[in-house]
């Protein structure tokens, strides 16, 4: 049994959605868990959905991070239990202090709304173990504030950790600036912890799950977490 | 008393608003202009009375909140 829980923020949209993908996927209904409450049940994954969480008020995500949820969130977090930040939710995750960096506007200033090419860059971690290195997948973007930023030493640092999970590129998997559809430092479309349990991506996996949906790439993220958790308790 | 508190994108930062802002003044035919970069402008007002507490205040409200300081940087007043 999957015990996965959802946190559900005021502006919260993909919520409902990446609740059914869990469900579909993993056959257990995950909770919903309000942001006001003051803890989470014990969960084997917790999932920061996309929105627009406060309406975006101030920056993406800040007032999310401090949500009385919140606390029980970072603290179950570094104490292992895995964290998928999708869209809104990895700007959560910048805000909270879980990832480093930032999500800035976009370059072009739009909003934008379509399939993206992305670069798998490990398949050895909680939430890629189901793809292959080096592999080129299409999943949604649908974001105005997705351009991820963080200063050089730190950039340098999730490089050389490994910490880069996921990143813009072209059909064939060449990563230039012409493939990053943000203007996103080093094409960086999704980051990890040290540890690879706590992911944070711009991309929505919950959007192509299964075929009727258009693709099934994004499939294999919570795939590859199910299998993870039957590996822990191995 | 109360806080004014200027927040604003660190230099290097790259800041397409601002960019924008500077087209549409240019657009506007007025000349005369260079870099535009634009931020946020919060007024609280304070009940704390003390000067040096209501900067402490002001400060944690900054970093805690107001200002991302990996992009941002944050500078305030305090007028009665």
């Amino acid at each position: 049994m999957i015990k996965a829980s959802v946190i559900v923020f005021p502006g919260s949209n993909c919520d409902r959605d990446v609740k059914v993908a869990i469900e579909r996927i993993t056959g257990y209904a995950p909770n919903m868990i309000w942001h006001g409450d003051a803890s989470v049940p014990s969960s084997d994954l917790i999932v920061l959905p996309g929105g627009f969480s406060y309406g975006d008020y101030l920056r993406c995500g800040a007032m999310a991070a401090h949500s009385p949820i919140m606390k029980d969130v970072i603290a179950k977090a570094k104490a292992g239990t895995p964290v998928l930040g999708i869209c809104n939710g990895f700007q959560v995750l910048c805000e909270s202090g879980l990832l480093p960096g930032v999500l800035m506007r976009n370059r072009s200033l739009k909003f934008i709304c379509k399939d993206v090419f992305l670069r798998v860059e490990r398949d050895d971690t909680f939430f890629s173990r189901c793809y292959r290195k080096g592999e080129v997948i299409k999943v949604p973007i649908a974001h105005a504030e997705g351009n991820y930023f963080a200063d050089t030493e730190t950039l340098d640092r999730l490089e050389g950790e490994g910490r880069v999970a996921l990143r813009y590129c072209d059909e064939t998997g060449t990563v230039s600036d012409a493939a990053s559809p943000n203007g996103a430092q080093r094409n960086i479309a999704g980051i990890t912890d040290p540890t690879g349990r706590i992911l944070g991506m711009m991309p929505h996996p919950e959007r192509l799950y299964e075929a009727a949906l258009g693709g099934t790439d994004g499939r294999r993220i919570f795939e590859s977490a199910v299998i993870s958790l039957t590996a822990d308790a191995a | 008393m109360k806080a004014l508190i200027r927040i604003t994108l660190k230099n290097g930062v790259l800041d397409p608003q601002g960019k924008a802002i500077e087209g549409a003044v240019r657009g506007l035919g007025i000349t005369g202009i260079g870099d535009v970069r634009q931020g946020k402008f919060i007024e609280v007002q304070l009940t704390e009375t003390d000067q040096s507490k209501a900067k402490q205040i002001v400060e944690q409200m900054c970093k805690d909140l107001l200002a991302n300081t990996v992009i941002e940087n944050y500078a305030y007043d305090l007028v009665p």
